[in-house]
């Protein structure tokens, strides 16, 4: 993001003596432009310019020879009564009479390397000559800084922090996608004046004659054969020859040291000027070593096999989508790829050591070609981000203008008279504005003069008011204002968001929490409260943790949708059910010394159809056909939402009051009985031997009434315990709670009367066949029971005892049942509870060849 | 006492043999000790039993003196051991009580209780404030159609914004699928599904290709805020922020806006919460962006931007919960370390 030097943003407008970079950072988020960082100041404390008054070499014993100098650092910093101070120093790249650059006592050096007066090479070494490296300038530590080799000629004892730029603290702002301009000191520095009223003056308004057309330079072509939504490459195209310039030599001083600042590094003054241009105005060049260019040159689409090596030197297989920059060699039109418009040259015409004619570029690239090709080629250059977020049309002769002056300059040469303009480029939009629009949507009430002089302020031109509203011409800087919401945010702004005032809507009455809504709460709270702790867990998962599972190949629940990017490439799937996840969870806790755990948790799974049709690719900004909605949604896999839970180790702690109780598949059914009961739907529960990751034996697979699948609960394999590395007999559940939800009613319950009269309690043991299920028998006697000559009086029933042993046949269980029953009308005689009874019997006998246990 | 029986007309023998039994009522130091001594003083052979016994063989005319005397005795006697056996009723009951007693500071958690996660409890908690403000609460998919997460909420394909949301894409790239990065498409959704007026929060989990660390986390939580009706404007976005900071952060909770930029709200605001328990002093922290709903995302959803605007707005559950709750890592929030939820217990 941009880097903004305080005395760079000066250049454009007026700041405050002492402005710092937290103080423009308050005034720039104002009006949108986020802190990012403060980059401090590279040196801190006494840095001056000395003279050295005094050098006498001194050989060392270890072979090295130092220099123990006297250096004049001016009446402020010279020693007390005015002698020079003596400094050690090693280089010897320096005379006496030499100015040179001195850290005092106390000054801080990019490291951070704090000077201190020391004892060295038996003197007192009062302070540090400093070179180029020391100072964070360069890599140059061949020796100190001369500063006359800089052509810097300064008095004594000259403040060096300001004289080299290493006191400025710099701004490193956020720019929103819709704001480009503001990727220069120029778009920042107008914000600036935007949010505090300083003086901003705009350096780049092309003067009447950079608006006039220009012919007569290289011969440009634009022959964009495949635009892209209809939207050429390329607008514009500016081209203009300097000859005979000093392209390798270092640029000046104050410009390597603005490139630093603004976080790039100086390479030499033709791509130094041309960077320095960009960040000052927003205007991406390039400078061509024109000796390495046959015009015409064509602005056109790739072909299909195509290659570039790029100035990165990475070799780059082309795109026919990709924009190009190529020229015409041994007259061959557009035959040769000079660079990837908008994103970054080729190493082709790049200037070099036997450069000494430029030409030099500036266009107008299309943001959506030039968006594309960065992404294609991972290529996010200075040139790109600054073309996809959209440049100002109207600056590429002004940045020509700017990039000759400077090579001029700082290079010598000669400019040619005559420069290439092609400009296909239009008008900004005109907007029609009501003007009571910014106050309808803000909810302030400007004024129609608040609204022009805020729209005037940002380059507008607005027209006479015509019933209410204004016809508004935006300035070419500000592609992003396209309708007239656009302008409002403008008004909005710019009169400040502090200006709104705090209005509490009032919304229609509502209908509260959803059933669904309420009940998963009350299921979430319930497990809460038996025990189990909530936890979340991500829903990446990993084919090996399916294969923990012991799931088979053909298990619906290896059917995963995967993620193209994921974060770990061994986690690319989305989890089908919540124990994968749940599980990895539990063993970390496990791992953690939890050993007794009960976890639980609510989120959604993701289940593909095998044949699930693609999304429709549909535009914005209309609303889809009912059957382009209903495309849409059949191509979102179902993504039912579950609950599931794991125990392991201790369900009861042990204690003073004896032994605790291990979770067993008990808890786990018990959990999910729960589960259901706080929904309002009864569970069928039966065996399943064939549901990993559950132990085959105990297994409970649980249905609705109607055989729709809810869910399991049960004890966990052992193996599946084992690669887990869970305490042993770990058990879990899980469950659909959409399909519980949605077999409850919702419906209010209508109450059942309580009856006042007397219980009644009868026992009754029945042997039957072992393999005959619990379950079974239940209902055996709950319908016997009902069926019996008192009518339904049953009111609980309930398995008190199983008994296996010697005093009933081999292959038998007794399973012993208390009833209560109670009639809602009178008091049950004797001859009816033995009526019931005797009904239970039959019906278990007509079922299962019961017998009474004697 | 003599072996000779007692004389029902023996007034002072009859005396002595009361004095006899009131004292050895009073001596008994239990229930059995006094058991003892009823039967020796009230009991059958017990000399005033006898001499009532012996009423019968009296003269008639001494019959109703004898019945008097002894009645009286018996009287006296029966009230006195009623007395004795109360009180001493008593001391038993007290003393079984002392030898009962228990410990009761000895630990009792046979049955701990488990806790729910807070960033489920706060979620319900920020859905229970908008309820009351006559809101819903709205749902959608996790896994969303790009159309949802992106085109319909103002996302050009080729917008730089639509590269800054970090997506996880749906593998192969043509399915039109991702992991939703927002809550916001439930504003398509809503829009396109409920009738005008809507006013809907819709808290719901998250996903954006950043790796865990302190601060961040590839899987989060927002809440977002939707209202759409007639006449609405930045004003109310402004009064529904300040409610909601100060329910979730109390009174003295104030939001701040700042001009920012999302595709699907113009103009587009950050939305800063004033916290007076910042690191190094109270000061401004980022909560959440919001604006004015974008009228192309209306015009996606069939709703008349010429008749209709709205708000939106949208925060991060975890970060509410951190700046809330003095959390500092994020690890702790994704880990599914049971010690971390359970210090919430089951509100928040």
């Amino acid at each position: 993001m941009p880097r903004v030097p305080l005395t760079w943003l000066a250049d454009h407008v007026d700041v405050p003596a002492g402005l710092t970079a937290e103080q423009l950072a308050a005034d720039l988020v104002r009006v949108g432009l986020e802190e990012e960082a403060v980059h401090p100041a590279a040196v801190s404390g006494p840095l001056v310019v000395g003279e050295v008054v005094e050098r006498t070499p001194e050989p060392q014993k270890n072979g090295k020879t130092i220099n123990w100098c006297r250096v004049d650092v001016g009446p402020e910093h010279n020693e007390p009564g005015g002698a020079p101070r003596g400094i050690v120093c090693g280089a010897h790249n320096f005379e006496v009479g030499d100015r040179v650059v001195v850290a005092l006592p106390g000054a801080v050096l990019p490291g951070p390397f704090a000077i201190a007066s020391r004892k060295t090479y038996g003197h007192v070494s009062d302070g540090m000559i400093c070179s180029a490296r020391e100072l964070g300038l360069g890599d140059d530590h061949d020796g100190i800084i001369v500063l006359s080799t800089l052509g810097i000629d300064v008095p004594v004892g000259t403040d060096a922090r300001a004289l080299l730029g290493l006191g400025d603290e710099v701004l490193e702002i956020n720019v929103t996608p819709d704001r480009g301009y503001c990727f220069s000191m120029r778009g920042v520095a107008r914000e600036y004046a935007l949010s505090t009223g300083a003086r901003f003056t705009d350096h780049a308004l092309p003067t009447p004659e950079q608006e006039a057309p220009a012919t007569g330079g290289v011969e440009v072509e634009i022959d964009d054969a495949a635009p892209i939504y209809g939207v050429p490459g390329a607008d514009r195209f500016v081209a203009q020859v300097v000859r005979g310039v000093r392209a390798q030599d270092p640029s000046p001083q104050w410009m390597q040291r603005r490139l630093t600042q603004a976080g790039m590094r100086p390479i030499g003054l033709a791509v130094d000027v041309t960077n320095y241009v960009m960040l000052d105005l927003g205007q991406p060049t390039h400078a061509y070593d024109l000796a390495k260019v046959t015009a015409p040159v064509v602005v056109r689409r790739a072909r299909a096999g195509e290659r570039l090596v790029t100035l990165d030197g990475v070799d780059r297989v082309l795109d026919p989508e990709d924009l190009l920059i190529t020229d015409s060699p041994d007259g061959a039109r557009a035959a040769r790829v000079l660079g990837l418009a908008g994103v970054m040259g080729g190493g082709d015409s790049e200037v070099g050591e036997s450069t000494t004619d430029l030409l030099i570029e500036a266009a107008h690239f299309d943001p959506v070609t030039i968006a594309r090709a960065a992404r294609r080629h991972r290529l996010s250059s200075e040139a790109a981000k600054r073309f996809e977020r959209g440049v100002d049309p109207r600056l590429p002769r002004v940045a020509v203008a700017k990039v000759v002056e400077l090579l001029v300059e700082h290079g010598g040469g000669v400019v040619d008279a005559v420069l290439t303009d092609v400009d296909r480029t239009t008008a900004p939009p005109t907007l029609v504005l009501p003007l009571d629009l910014p106050g309808r949507l803000v909810g302030v009430p400007y004024t129609a003069d608040e609204v022009r002089e805020t729209l005037d302020a940002i380059g507008c031109e607005v027209g006479d008011e015509r019933d209410g509203t204004v016809e508004v011409r935006v300035p070419s800087w500000r592609p992003d204002l396209v309708v007239p919401v656009d302008l409002v945010e403008e008004v909005a702004r710019l009169r400040g968001y502090d200006a709104i005032p705090s209005t509490l809507p009032v919304a229609p009455a509502g209908r509260g929490l959803t059933h669904g809504q309420r009940t998963r709460r009350s299921v979430a709270r319930s497990l809460a409260e038996a025990g189990f702790v909530e936890v979340l867990s991500y829903p990446f998962v990993a084919t090996e943790q399916l294969d923990a599972l012991g799931l088979p190949a053909d298990d619906e629940r290896r059917r995963t949708v995967r993620l193209v990017n994921p974060l770990t490439e061994s986690h690319a799937s989305l989890r089908t059910n919540l124990l994968v996840t749940l599980l990895d969870t539990a063993r970390r806790n496990v791992s953690r010394g939890q050993s007794d755990l009960a976890v639980f948790e609510i989120g959604l799974v993701t289940r593909p159809a095998a044949d699930a049709p693609a999304a429709p690719r549909l535009p914005g900004g209309v609303r889809p056909s009912d059957a382009d909605l209903a495309a849409l949604d059949a191509a979102v896999p179902a993504q039912p939402r579950r609950v599931a839970g794991v125990l392991a180790g201790a369900v009861e702690a042990a204690g003073w009051w004896g032994p605790g109780r291990r979770a067993d598949h008990t808890d786990a059914l018990a959990a999910a009985r729960r589960v259901a009961d706080v929904v309002g739907v009864d569970l069928v529960v039966t065996a399943d031997a064939e549901h990993l990751p559950w132990h085959p034996g105990r297994c409970a697979r649980l249905t609705l009434s109607d055989g729709t699948l809810v869910g399991h609960a049960g004890e966990l394999h052992p193996n599946v315990v084992a690669t887990l590395g869970l305490p042993a007999r770990a058990a879990a559940f899980e469950l659909d709670l959409d399909v519980l939800l949605a077999a409850a009613s919702g419906e209010p319950l209508q109450a059942l009367p309580v009856s006042a009269f007397p219980v009644a309690k009868e026992d009754v043991a029945l042997v039957v066949p072992s393999q005959v299920p619990a379950a079974d028998v239940l209902d055996a006697v709950r319908v016997g029971a009902a069926a019996g000559p008192a009518g339904d009086v049953v009111e609980d029933v309930r398995l008190f005892d199983v008994y296996v042993g010697d005093q009933i046949p081999a292959g038998t269980t007794s399973l012993a049942f208390s009833l209560r029953l109670r009639a809602a009308d009178r008091t049950l005689t004797a001859q009816e509870t033995a009526g019931v009874r005797e009904a239970v019997v039959a019906e278990a006998q007509r079922r299962f060849g019961a017998t009474l246990r004697a | 006492m003599t072996d000779t029986p007692l004389s029902p007309l023996d007034e002072a023998g009859i005396d002595v043999a009361v004095k006899a039994a009131l004292a050895a009522f009073a001596a008994a130091g239990d229930l059995d000790e006094l058991k003892t001594a009823r039967l020796a003083h009230l009991g059958e052979t017990s000399p005033v039993a006898l001499a009532n016994r012996a009423i019968g063989g009296l003269a008639p005319a001494d019959k109703g003196v004898a019945g008097r005397l002894l009645g009286a005795a018996r009287g006296r006697l029966q009230q006195a051991l009623a007395e004795r056996q109360t009180q001493l009723e008593a001391e038993r009951d007290a003393r079984v009580l002392v030898e009962e007693t228990v410990d009761v500071t000895l630990p009792v958690g046979r049955h701990p209780r488990g806790a729910r996660h807070p960033l489920e409890t706060l979620q319900e908690r920020i859905a229970d404030i908008f309820v009351a403000m006559g809101w819903e609460i709205a749902e959608g998919p996790e896994l969303e159609a790009e159309w949802f997460n992106f085109d319909a909420l103002n996302f050009g394909v080729d917008h730089p914004a639509r590269q800054m949301q970090d997506t996880f894409f749906v593998d192969p790239p043509e399915s039109g699928l991702v992991l939703r990065t927002h809550t916001s498409p439930v504003q398509a959704r809503t829009l396109l599904e409920r009738d005008l007026p809507v006013y809907i929060a819709c808290p719901g989990k998250v996903f954006r290709t950043d790796a865990l660390d302190a601060t961040h986390t590839p899987v989060f939580h927002q809440v977002e805020g939707l209202a759409v009706d007639k006449g609405l404007t930045m004003a109310h976005l402004k009064g529904t922020l300040d409610h909601f900071a100060q329910a979730i952060f109390g009174p003295d909770a104030r939001t701040r806006l700042r001009p920012s930029f999302f595709p699907f709200t113009e103009p587009s605001a950050e939305m800063d919460l004033w916290f007076p328990q910042k690191k190094g002093g109270p000061g401004w922290i980022e909560w959440g962006g919001c604006g004015m709903v974008n009228p192309n995302v209306l015009r996606a959803c069939g709703v008349d931007p010429d008749v209709y605007s709205g708000f939106a707005f949208g925060m991060g559950v975890e970060r509410t919960l951190m700046l809330r709750h003095g959390i500092a890592d994020m690890h702790d929030m994704v880990e599914g370390d049971v010690r971390f939820s359970t210090q919430f217990g089951t509100e928040i």
